[in-house]
Order: structure tokens, then C-alpha cells, then sequence
């Protein structure tokens, strides 16, 4: 790390990291080799403004992120006590000054992440050599923000960070579509509809004239199809941007680099909760179990708990929820909680009396670190008796008072609540259907309308950024009010009309 | 430090020195604060730059611990999901109450306020000595032994003459440490504060807690800067009344409005109870701008010329947004005294966000 101090662990912290590392190994953990940097305030608050990377190119929000976290640290509102990249190596930080019991349970918390970068499915695509490639997209940046000029060149990082979560989480997952042949004439010819050989006298039979007529359109209907473009929608509008929004080199340069990191850092939003919970699970178990705290220190380590999974009125807790699902799920496997014979008892008491003895939590438990995202893992574990447990309860806004009240406790819907919320990591699902509207060059998005619809004013101004993408008018479909509607704007004026 | 170029950037957006474009997004900031039992947002602008985002604000969410159906939830924005993907490291917040005059710092260092500059008439503030600093020369009888000590024992371990078996330590004149005084200032004068509202019908509920976030954070820089400061309350519609702080905020009346009510009011109270030789005299006055007649606005006019300017610090008028109000007031004062009058004060205040900027245009003479 550029400094002027030595960022290196004091050989009291280095032996404390390698006994835990120790002892996460034996419990099971599997981490990429970690660095540990001790930095001061100063230091911590700069790489967590950069999101955790020493260098990133150069732009406004990181100064703005700066100010945020360095004052709420000096006004004494709050702390940084974990930071980690995804990389192999992982870095990880500590805050030089940080009272030993802290450090530890940092550490342990690291460990946690670590373990679940390397192994979690949903980590699998992503690069881990992020830390050079971040300092190779500064450098690059600097480089046309040196020939072009800082205003330019800003700007229009403005325009593509406007348009940064209009990615699709599960691209790096699906094979690349196959390229198409090398069209030649004979594909425009109309072709025959395809028969199935029979006799002369068996034809109208085996071939109806209702059935070739019904091929014969789907075929031509496929043709249409084919010549749409793109030809099936898109998910991925960064890339149909780049593929074919007239930009010029430097600035596809930018905005390629915008998706990249948009893309590397896709799978945290997908996975907070499972990862957060993972990482204090084994913290927790760590201190209390595993490699205990002293007498002294025991007091500090709960106040530090109890801080990480506190929970907030009108918000869900990544941390706490995490934590204690995994525990749920660790109980309910190590009872042999589960198979058709549980879920079909209707008596909660008998429900939680239930007990087979068959210790499998823990094997079910890095089953679900390897497979799960937060969608899938709500999906499958937050049960009734859990909500209970950790009463939770879903709230809405009343128009009247201005407020927001609680309005119900029941199970089906605090889970669909969280599921809609958590859906395409909380942003809306977006796709480019016509990329030549009204055969005037025009782009057509249109949103997959789940539960919410979209903030009108921020749908707008994102627009008129896309518009300076795109060049030509763009539009975007959405609900509003339960009707469908157009938002579009064309380079000097909005408008929205319902259809 | 790398990040200064980034944060200089930002901070001139901010100013509006460069990228005017981005000023449209500046919203104001999330830092939460404890005070009592209540939170209390720290003005911090942040830039929000748009993208498709879910909700239109008033959707519901899920939320966890204590509470039955139909019970209120905590104050705060609640944030769905997690929000922007993870980039966040783990921050958590610290239970610290914050004190109110550590607000009135956090507020004047964030909007860049002034200290209220002497009026003139007296000291603001009075020397207070306290013994918190340490010098290196000073009388003996203010000899600090254990920093003495703690230097001599460092010299001698460093220079290698320290013993451990026979530890004598000797102090000699460049060990010695004294004890030294600071001076602080204290606040020494007195202020009053007169807060006028209208809360004729056109002033929905809205509009009034504006008013009541306003005036707070004017109570806690105003108490920050006197030793003393007293509150008045004037509600008004037709006409005027004084009343106790709880009620200000929870009346509302139905008739039409005479500000001229409330102006006369106010005259009255300082007439009776505020001599100007001894108090600093701050007049705000809150309301959507409505008045019943011309005759009227001008009836304020001379009041204000007449009596209540001469004698006050400030006379700042604050214009809260509402359905019915036509803002015709604002224009008015404007008209009669300018933009930069050395005491008359006019703010919009459009809606919460918009508090900020209204406290900073008030307190940003430093009167």
C-alpha cells in the first residue's frame, strides 16, 4: 500500500491471525491466503471510500463517500469495523488502535468472508486478481482524463454510473450464445415447411393442411423474430450499449470499465445477507467455542456483538438475519428437522420438540455457503417458526399521519416482502426489447414490472443520461399506478403517456 | 493523501464551483445522531446520481424486533434490501448520546457558520482560565510531578543510565513540566428568540414541522452562542396570542391573516420584558406568505421600519411551501428592502430538505 507508515500486522497481531486462521482451518473454513494491513482512521476511511481497494480511478463520489465516513467517524456517530476484498489474495483491514478483543473478532469475522469468496457459487465468475485490475482501470482512466480533459471525461462516468445496475447477475453464467453462421442468400429464400415422409394416399393424414399451415407461420413468424433486434430481449443493456450505441473509443473504454466493476461487485449485493451471517456466525462461534476470549476481554467482545446485530426499527438487519437463520438451519438439520414426515406436522409444539438426533447441521450448513444466494436461501429456509422467533413484522406507509405502522405479522407475506425486496439485488429487472423503435433508431427498454414500480423523477433523469448514450430518443415501459406506461424522453423534452 | 484531489472535487460540486449539471442531485445527508431519545440528521450533502430504482417512497418494508400491529415504526428512512451492491464495508453505529452543544459545532462547521459577531453594545463572551495545558517553564508550584517523572524516566532509559535493580530516577531542568492555563471563552450575554408563526388554515401539518425542525436547530446555534437564551412563542392568524411552546406547533386555526397581528404582539412582549441595551433581540417569523390585504403588508412595513428593526439582531422570514399559500409576502419584504439588507432575512423553505439551506442563508451573517 502507497504509504508512508508501515501497514504491517505488530508480531502480536501476526501470531493472533495465525491462530485463528488455525483454528478456522480445523473448524472447516477453506479462505484464500489473506493479507491484513494495520491502517489508521485516515487510511481506513480512504480504501472504505474506494470500497476497500487502495486505488480506483479518479472521480467525485469516492471524495464524497470520504467525507461521510471520516466525519461520522470524528463526530463519534459511528465505525468502521470490517473491511475485505474479494481477491486472491483477500485484503483485509484493521484500525491501527482498535483494543485487542476487537481485533480478534475482526479477524475472525475476515476469515468468514474469506471462506466464503472462495467457495460460494455465486463468487465463482468473478475476477480474482480484482486489486491489479481496479489499479489498471485508474490508470487507464487517468490516461484519457490526461488526453480528453477531467470535465469531459467525468461527465461521462456520471452518465454510465447512472446506468451501472442495468446488468444481468446471471450473465457470467450463461454460455456465450453461439455466433451466428455466416448468412448467405439462401436464408432470405422462403423454405418449404418440413414434412413427415408418408405414402401418397397417408399424406393429408400425416400431414394435415391445418398443421403445415400452422408451421408455415410459426416459421415466418420466426423470421420476423430473427430480424427483431436484438432478437430476443436483453438483460444484459451495458453490453447491448457497447455493442451498439454509437460511442466512440475512449468512452466505450469507460463504459466497459464501469460494467466490469459493476459486474464484480454484483454478487455481494446478491449474497449480503447469507455473507454477512456466514462471517458472524463464525466470528461468534470463534470467540465464544472455538478459540474463547479471556475473562477480561468477554465483556467487550458481547458489547461488539451486540452492536453488529442490533437491530433498527423499519430495517432488516443483514447481520442479525443472516446470522440467526444459519443458526435455525443449524439446529433444524442437527434435529433432523426436515423431510416430508416434519414439514407435514401442523403443531408448532410438536414441531419444536422434534428431535432425530442426526447431527447434519453442520455439513448442511457449508452446503448452504456453497450454493446459496439471498434469494435462494430466504426462499428455502425462513420458515414461520423462524419469523416468530425473530419477530418480524412487515410495516406501511400511511398517507394520512405521514407514518409508518406495523401492519402484519403473517409469515407468507413478510417472506414475499423480502423476496420482492431482494429480487435482482434490489434493483429492477430491466431489458432492451427494441433497439430500433418505430424503425426510427429509437431504444425501447421495458421494466419487468414485479411488485414496485419505478421512481418516476430518478426514471426520467436516467433517461436523459441514456439519451446521451444512445444519441437518438429512448424510452422505457413500466406500470404506474397499476396502468401501463411509456416514459420517453427525446433529447429536449420528457413525456409519459399512458397505453 | 490520494483521495484529496477526489474530495476537492466533490467539495467544489458542492459549492457549485464546478459540473453545475450535478446541483439538480445534491441532496442533503444521512448522518444520524442521537439526542435524548430522539434522532437528529446531521446536514451532510451528497450527490445522488439517478438510476431505475424500485418505490415511489411510501412503500412498506419488513422490519424486525419489539411491536404489535397497528403500533408506530421508528423514525428513519427504512431501506429496503440492502441497498447499492454490498460495496459498503461493515459500519455500525455507536449508541453515543451527542450533546447539544456538540450539534451546534457539527451544524456550524457543516453549513460554515459564522460566529454571531459583538453586537456592539457588550461582550458576547467572557475569559474563563482553566489548567489544561502543560509548558515547559513555570513557576514551581505548578510542577506537574507525574509528567516530570514519565520525562525524566524516558531520558534515562534511552540514554542507558536507568537501572532496573537500583531504579532512582533524578529529574533534571529539561524533564520539568508545568502545569499551564488556557483561556476558553464563555458566552456571556443574553438573547431572546420570537418565534412568529401563522397557522391559519393554509398551513397543513407539513408546513408546521418544517417550522418545528427549523427552530430547532436556530435554538441549538443560538444557545451555542449566548449564555442565556430565552424563547417566546406568537401564533397568528387574524389575530395574535402568545403561547407555550407545545402548543405553537400543534394549533391550528381556520381563519384569515393579519401578520400585522403578530408584529404588534411582538412589540408588546419586548416592550414589557426586553430592554435592547441588554438583550439581543432575534425575530423569525414563519409563514406561506399569505396576507389578507395590502393595508396590512404595509401596516408590517412600518412596525418592522419603525420598531423592530432598530432594536434586533435579525428579522428573518422564512416562507414554508403550501397548497394555498401565494407567497406574496416573501415578494413583498424582498421589494421593500432588497436582497442584501443588513438585518431582514428572506428564506424559502420548500421542503425538508430545503431547511439547510434556509438555516445557512439566516445564521450565515453571523449576527
Amino acid at each position: 500500500m502507497a504509504s508512508m507508515f508501515d501497514t504491517r500486522l505488530t508480531p502480536e497481531l501476526k501470531e493472533l491471525a495465525e491462530n485463528l486462521l488455525r483454528t478456522a482451518t480445523e473448524a472447516g473454513l477453506d479462505v484464500f491466503p489473506t493479507v491484513f494491513e494495520l491502517v489508521d482512521y485516515k487510511q481506513l476511511s480512504e480504501i472504505a471510500a474506494y470500497g476497500g481497494f487502495p486505488t480506483r480511478y479518479p472521480h467525485w463520489r469516492w471524495g464524497m463517500e470520504y467525507e461521510r465516513i471520516s466525519k461520522s467517524y470524528t463526530y463519534g456517530l459511528s465505525i468502521i469495523y470490517e473491511m475485505v476484498i474479494n481477491n486472491n489474495p483477500c485484503y483485509a483491514y484493521l484500525l491501527r488502535g482498535n483494543s485487542l478483543v476487537y481485533q480478534k473478532t475482526v479477524i475472525a469475522h475476515v476469515y468468514g468472508h474469506c471462506d466464503f469468496f472462495k467457495n460460494n457459487y455465486w463468487f465463482s465468475k468473478t475476477n480474482r486478481k480484482m486489486l491489479d485490475q481496479m489499479a489498471n482501470h485508474s490508470s487507464q482512466v487517468q490516461k484519457i482524463i490526461n488526453e480528453i480533459g477531467h470535465e469531459e471525461v467525468e461527465e461521462f462516468v456520471d452518465v454510465c454510473l447512472s446506468l451501472e445496475n442495468l446488468i444481468d447477475i446471471h450473465a457470467p453464467f450463461k454460455f456465450a450464445s453461439e455466433k451466428k453462421a455466416e448468412e448467405t442468400l439462401e436464408d432470405f429464400r422462403e423454405k418449404p415447411v418440413a414434412k413427415f415422409v408418408a405414402k401418397n394416399y397417408m399424406d393429408t393424414y400425416i400431414n394435415p393442411a391445418e398443421y403445415m399451415e400452422q408451421q408455415k407461420k410459426a416459421q415466418s413468424e420466426k423470421k420476423v423474430q430473427e430480424q427483431k433486434f436484438p432478437a430476443t430481449s436483453q438483460r444484459d443493456v451495458l453490453q447491448f450499449l457497447l455493442e451498439n450505441a454509437p460511442l466512440n473509443i475512449w468512452k466505450r473504454r469507460i463504459l466497459e470499465i464501469i460494467r466490469n466493476e459493476a459486474y464484480y461487485f454484483a454478487p455481494q449485493g446478491q449474497t449480503k445477507i447469507l455473507n454477512e451471517g456466514w462471517a458472524t456466525y463464525w466470528h461468534s462461534k470463534m470467540m465464544t467455542a472455538l478459540a474463547p476470549v479471556c475473562a477480561d476481554e468477554i465483556i467487550d467482545y458481547c458489547d461488539h456483538y451486540a452492536g453488529v446485530v442490533a437491530s433498527h426499527p423499519g430495517q432488516v438487519n443483514p447481520y442479525k438475519l443472516g446470522v440467526e437463520l444459519l443458526r435455525h438451519i443449524e439446529k433444524r438439520w442437527n434435529k433432523g428437522q426436515f423431510g416430508l414426515e416434519y414439514m407435514s406436522i401442523d403443531d408448532p409444539k410438536i414441531r419444536k420438540a422434534w428431535n432425530k438426533d442426526v447431527g447434519l447441521g453442520k455439513q448442511k450448513l457449508f452446503e448452504v455457503r456453497k450454493i446459496h444466494n439471498d434469494v435462494t436461501f430466504l426462499d428455502e429456509f425462513l420458515d414461520e417458526d423462524f419469523c416468530h422467533e425473530q419477530k418480524m413484522f412487515i410495516y406501511d406507509y400511511d398517507k394520512q399521519s405521514g407514518k409508518y405502522f406495523i401492519s402484519g405479522k403473517d409469515f407468507r407475506e413478510i417472506k414475499s416482502r423480502l423476496l420482492d425486496q431482494l429480487t435482482n439485488f434490489s434493483n429492477p429487472i430491466i431489458k432492451v426489447v427494441d433497439g430500433n423503435y418505430k424503425n426510427r433508431g429509437e431504444l425501447l427498454l421495458e421494466h419487468d414490472y414485479q411488485a414496485m414500480g419505478l421512481k418516476k423523477d430518478y426514471a426520467i433523469e436516467t433517461l436523459k443520461n441514456l439519451f446521451k448514450v444512445w444519441g437518438r430518443p429512448v424510452h422505457v415501459l413500466t406500470i404506474q399506478d397499476k396502468s401501463p406506461v411509456k416514459i420517453s424522453f427525446d433529447g429536449s423534452s420528457h413525456l409519459v403517456e399512458k397505453i | 493523501m490520494k483521495m484529496e484531489s477526489d474530495l476537492n472535487r466533490f467539495r467544489k460540486i458542492v459549492r457549485g464551483k464546478i459540473r453545475s449539471g450535478l446541483r439538480k442531485y445534491i441532496a442533503n445527508g444521512d448522518l444520524i445522531a442521537r439526542q435524548g431519545k430522539k434522532n437528529i440528521t446531521i446536514p451532510l450533502p451528497r450527490i445522488d446520481l439517478p438510476q431505475f430504482q424500485l418505490g415511489d417512497g411510501e412503500e412498506g418494508g419488513v422490519g424486525q424486533g419489539e411491536g404489535e400491529v397497528g403500533d408506530e415504526v421508528g423514525q428513519g428512512q427504512p431501506q429496503p434490501g440492502e441497498g447499492k451492491a454490498g460495496e459498503a464495508p461493515g459500519e455500525h453505529s455507536l449508541e453515543v448520546d451527542i450533546s447539544l452543544e456538540e450539534l451546534a459545532d457539527i451544524l456550524g462547521e457543516e453549513l460554515e457558520l459564522p460566529n454571531i459577531q459583538d453586537k456592539g453594545k457588550k461582550n458576547l463572551e467572557a475569559k474563563q482560565y482553566k489548567y489544561t495545558g502543560i509548558l515547559k517553564q513555570g513557576p514551581e508550584s505548578l510542577r506537574h510531578f507525574k509528567r516530570t517523572f514519565k520525562e525524566a524516566l524516558k531520558r534515562s532509559i534511552s540514554s542507558g543510565v536507568y537501572d532496573p535493580d537500583n531504579p532512582i530516577i533524578v529529574p533534571l531542568k529539561e524533564d520539568r513540566r508545568y502545569r499551564s492555563y488556557q483561556v476558553s471563552y464563555k458566552p456571556a450575554a443574553n438573547a431572546v428568540i420570537l418565534y412568529m408563526m401563522d397557522v391559519s388554515g393554509s398551513m397543513g401539518d407539513e408546513q408546521k414541522e418544517i417550522v418545528r425542525l427549523t427552530s430547532f436547530w436556530l435554538d441549538i446555534w443560538l444557545s451555542r452562542q449566548y449564555k442565556g437564551v430565552e424563547k417566546r412563542y406568537i401564533i397568528h392568524d387574524a389575530t395574535a396570542k402568545e403561547v407555550d411552546q407545545n402548543t405553537f406547533y400543534r394549533t391550528k386555526e381556520s381563519g384569515g391573516t393579519l401578520i400585522s397581528s403578530a408584529y404588534n404582539l411582538a412589540v408588546k412582549i419586548i416592550e414589557e420584558n426586553y430592554n435592547p441595551a441588554e438583550w439581543n433581540i432575534y425575530l423569525f417569523h414563519f409563514s406561506d406568505g399569505d396576507n389578507w390585504s395590502g393595508n396590512d403588508t404595509n401596516e408590517c412595513l412600518k412596525l418592522m421600519d419603525n420598531v423592530l428593526l432598530p432594536i434586533s439582531n435579525l428579522f428573518c422570514y422564512g416562507q414554508v411551501e403550501s397548497r394555498y399559500g401565494s407567497g406574496q409576502f416573501a415578494r413583498d419584504l424582498t421589494k421593500q428592502y432588497g436582497e442584501t439588507h443588513e438585518k431582514v432575512i428572506v428564506a424559502p423553505i420548500k421542503d425538508r430538505d430545503a431547511i439547510m439551506n434556509a438555516l445557512k442563508i439566516f445564521l450565515g451573517k453571523g449576527k
